[in-house]
């Protein structure tokens, strides 16, 4: 059987037409976009200040501390907070509440790396240049999957089955994070932990000044690119997850509309299920790699929830492209507000005996506190526009 | 039951007469549980040789009871001391150790009750100006001394601008404002004074601030395996400073260890810890060793001093209380009269009992000055390769 053809306009006709068209109307003066705007006036501030004695060189040692300051710290911990916030996001989209044990889920992810790392050394297994803690990561993350599962099976899924409110869920998950907390510091002990290992640095400052001749110098820590580059592997992963396979649809579905997915006979129990483990993974990669870029302590790890929070808030609360931006949002605005740009005005040619800091760094927590609340007023659906809280 | 108490109860009925007690109040559990252990087996030390000399008040014995300061919890140290003084009725209390902890007891026990306070190792300046009515001492200096010993050693290397960061405490305030004012004092400029955090896990923040104020020295207030150590690793890695002025919290070997496992080096980096050498010291340290210390361990020396010093007091006013130890507590720790050293005290209490004079030198040239706390002398060190050098004494 033949399908009736409709008539299609071909290309040259639509083109005559809208050609037609617009014979008709005045020629439109042409108007430069904003963009170009910016970039002439981005260029005009460039000229100047190259053009002072020594300019080029002292805007290229600004644009060095800078980034050895505020830029590469920035990308880390924006990085460790991104993989946090996607874990809390993720949660939150398909289990419907916001999990406060997740800050202490990645202290105890991060500690089976640790007693696992441990015992790779014991055993004189390295990665070579990279940290052992790389190796250790599969028992990390199982010990992780391990608790996420008990907890599910012997609290939230009592919950889930009374369909409980969300603040419910949420009590319970502060009682977990207190039983998570208590464990992690019962094993590891409430002191610090080091367990980077392998070569350090991949340039130190003192080689970037020889190599430059810059008077700034820059530091590259190896856990620093790591870092960036394990998070670069597991958002793609996990959006090639979460819109390839039927089973990261099936959560999509889940998230989207309950009654709807569970109608199309999704079955919420195994949903749940991948959640736990894939949230679970997340966090332990999460906070290995803080533990590996910083320094693990369990304390550490339960303050980190306010800035994850925040991550996620800021960028729309179960949508994962907002938890990645709003992970950097949260960290660069954490260092950047609290940096004080003295020397770098002082390469810019405004010298002045000011520290010209906005905020001293004792209130970088306040930080993440001022844009949760800040987010919460003016837009709380965020920047990715997630759901209301 | 009625026999169990009663031989219970024997020992402490034995010599109602002859036992004086004296309270030992250290922090057993807490913070520095570590460290007052071998404290409080130095001062019992001293007590026991005072006991077994067999002159001290006529052939008296010394029993001291311990009792948890706990370092922190100023209330659980109160309540301590008062147990000391009520119930076990002792004559004098040798403690407390940590400053804050110090002042709660001399403000809510010692002056109250009239009780005399010797403190082996609080170091807070404010305890220098406390209203004490004469009954607290203590065998360590004010760290008002130690922040200006460290600016002469800062200024006599040639820094003329350094920047401080202080663990947010009473010791790293106390001592910073003394730096500060010692240091301008000299000529030079604090360009930036600021407290860290401890406990935090990055520091590269804190660091930037530092090092924006721009001076070539960063003078490190903290402690050796806190905040102190998370700036100087943030500092090596970030490049901002290379050279470190060091007060005595980060006198440790496990610190240096651990920063030239990074592969950083602190040569260079110098700073103060208390410390003497002389007679006293290795006279300390033979008898302590023999008694199965090591006589270095941190403020053992001061403890033996705080507990020799309260049992001559004692001696000289003739009498087991508080108020001998109050009135005669300078007049045996200074000039004239003999030189005594440690393992020396059967001497002393002879010289005391005849109506001599003394003047006790003990294991860590304790002279007391001012409102009755140690003028305290100084190491200069320096980090080599990974180990701490000495410079000299001040």
């Amino acid at each position: 059987m033949k399908q009736p053809s409709h008539p299609r306009p071909s290309p040259v006709d639509s083109k005559v037409v809208g050609a037609t068209a617009e014979t008709n109307r005045p020629p439109r003066p042409w108007r430069p976009p904003w963009w170009m705007a910016v970039g002439v006036a981005l260029g005009l501030v460039v000229l100047a200040l190259v053009s002072r004695e020594g300019g080029g060189v002292n805007l290229l040692n600004a644009l060095v501390r800078f980034a050895n300051f505020v830029v590469i710290p920035g990308i880390s911990y924006g990085s460790q907070l991104a993989l946090g916030a996607l874990g809390v996001t993720l949660i939150y989209a398909v289990m419907r509440f916001s999990d406060f044990a997740h800050g202490d889920t990645m202290a105890f992810g991060a500690m089976g790396v640790i007693l696992t790392t441990r015992v790779l050394q014991g055993m004189g297994i390295s990665a070579g240049p990279l940290p052992t803690a790389l190796l250790a990561l599969p028992f990390g993350i199982l010990g992780a999957i391990t608790l996420a599962l008990v907890f599910d099976r012997a609290v939230y899924r009592f919950y889930r089955r009374q369909r409980a409110a969300p603040v419910t869920f949420v009590i319970a998950s502060i009682g977990a994070l207190f039983v998570t907390n208590g464990l992690v510091r019962l094993i590891i002990g409430p002191g610090d932990q080091r367990f980077a290992d392998g070569v350090r640095f991949i340039f130190r400052v003192q080689e970037f000044k020889e190599m430059t001749g810059l008077s700034e110098g820059l530091a590259l820590r190896t856990t620093q690119v790591i870092t960036l580059a394990v998070a670069v592997i597991v958002v793609l992963g996990l959006f090639l997850f979460l819109n390839r396979t039927s089973l990261g649809k099936a959560m999509r579905a889940y998230a989207d509309n309950e009654d709807l997915a569970l109608l199309s006979g999704i079955n919420p129990e195994r949903v749940a299920l991948w959640t736990w483990i894939i949230a679970a993974t997340l966090a332990t990669i999460a906070g290995t790699l803080y533990g590996l870029d910083k320094s693990f302590k369990p304390f550490t790890y339960f303050q980190l929830l306010l800035p994850i929070f925040a991550s996620a808030i800021v960028g729309g609360i179960g949508k994962p492209l907002g938890a990645i931006a709003g992970g950097f949002v949260v960290a660069f605005s954490e260092i950047a507000f609290t940096y004080p740009y003295r020397k770098i005005l002082g390469y810019l040619g405004f010298e002045t005996d000011s520290l010209v800091q906005l905020l001293s760094t004792d209130y970088k927590f306040a930080v993440s506190f001022i844009i949760l609340v800040v987010v919460l007023i003016w837009r709380p659906r965020g920047i990715f526009q997630g759901r209301l809280v | 039951m009625a026999l169990g108490l009663g031989v219970a109860t024997t020992p402490g009925l034995a010599q109602p007469d002859e036992a004086v007690k004296i309270g030992v109040l250290l922090g057993f559990t807490g913070p520095i549980e570590s460290l007052t252990p071998p404290m409080a087996d130095s001062a019992e030390l001293a007590f026991e040789e005072v006991s077994d000399s067999g002159r001290f008040l006529g052939g008296k014995t010394i029993e001291p009871v311990r009792a948890d300061s706990t370092c922190v919890d100023a209330a659980a140290a109160t309540a301590a001391a008062e147990r000391l003084v009520t119930s076990d009725n002792v004559a004098a209390i040798l403690g407390a150790d940590c400053s804050g902890v110090t002042i709660a007891v001399a403000n809510n026990v010692a002056v109250p009750k009239g009780i005399a306070l010797t403190s082996p190792s609080a170091t807070s300046p404010a305890l220098s100006t406390i209203d004490d009515d004469g009954l607290f001492f203590r065998t360590s200096p004010s760290d008002a001394r130690q922040g200006r010993v460290l600016a002469q050693v800062i200024k006599d290397r040639g820094y003329d601008a350094i920047a401080v960061t202080y663990t947010k405490n009473d010791y790293g305030k106390g001592l910073s404002e003394s730096l500060q004012a010692g240091f301008e004092e000299l000529g030079g400029t604090v360009t930036i004074n600021t407290a860290h955090e401890d406990g935090k896990a990055d520091y590269t923040a804190e660091v930037a601030e530092l090092a924006e104020a721009g001076s070539d020295l960063l003078v490190v207030l903290g402690y050796a395996d806190q905040g102190g150590i998370g700036i100087i690793r943030a500092a090596l890695d970030t490049g901002a400073f290379d050279t470190f002025g060091l007060a005595d919290a980060m006198y440790s070997q496990p610190f240096l260890d651990a920063i030239a496992a990074d592969g950083n080096d602190l040569t260079g980096s110098f700073g103060t810890v208390p410390g003497t050498e002389g007679a006293g010291v290795d006279a300390f340290q033979e008898i302590s060793m023999a008694a199965g210390g090591d006589g270095q361990a941190a403020f053992t020396g001061e403890s033996y001093d705080a507990a020799a010093l309260m049992a001559l007091a004692m001696q000289k006013g003739g009498e087991a209380t508080s108020e001998a130890v109050a009135d005669n507590m300078m007049a045996v720790a200074n000039a004239p009269g003999e030189k005594i050293l440690p393992g020396e005290l059967g001497k002393a209490l002879e010289i005391l009992a005849a109506g001599g004079e003394v003047d006790y030198v003990g294991a860590t040239n304790v002279e007391l000055v001012g409102p009755g706390e140690a003028s305290g002398s100084y190491r200069e060190y320096e980090v080599e390769g990974n180990e701490f050098t000495t410079v000299r004494f001040r």
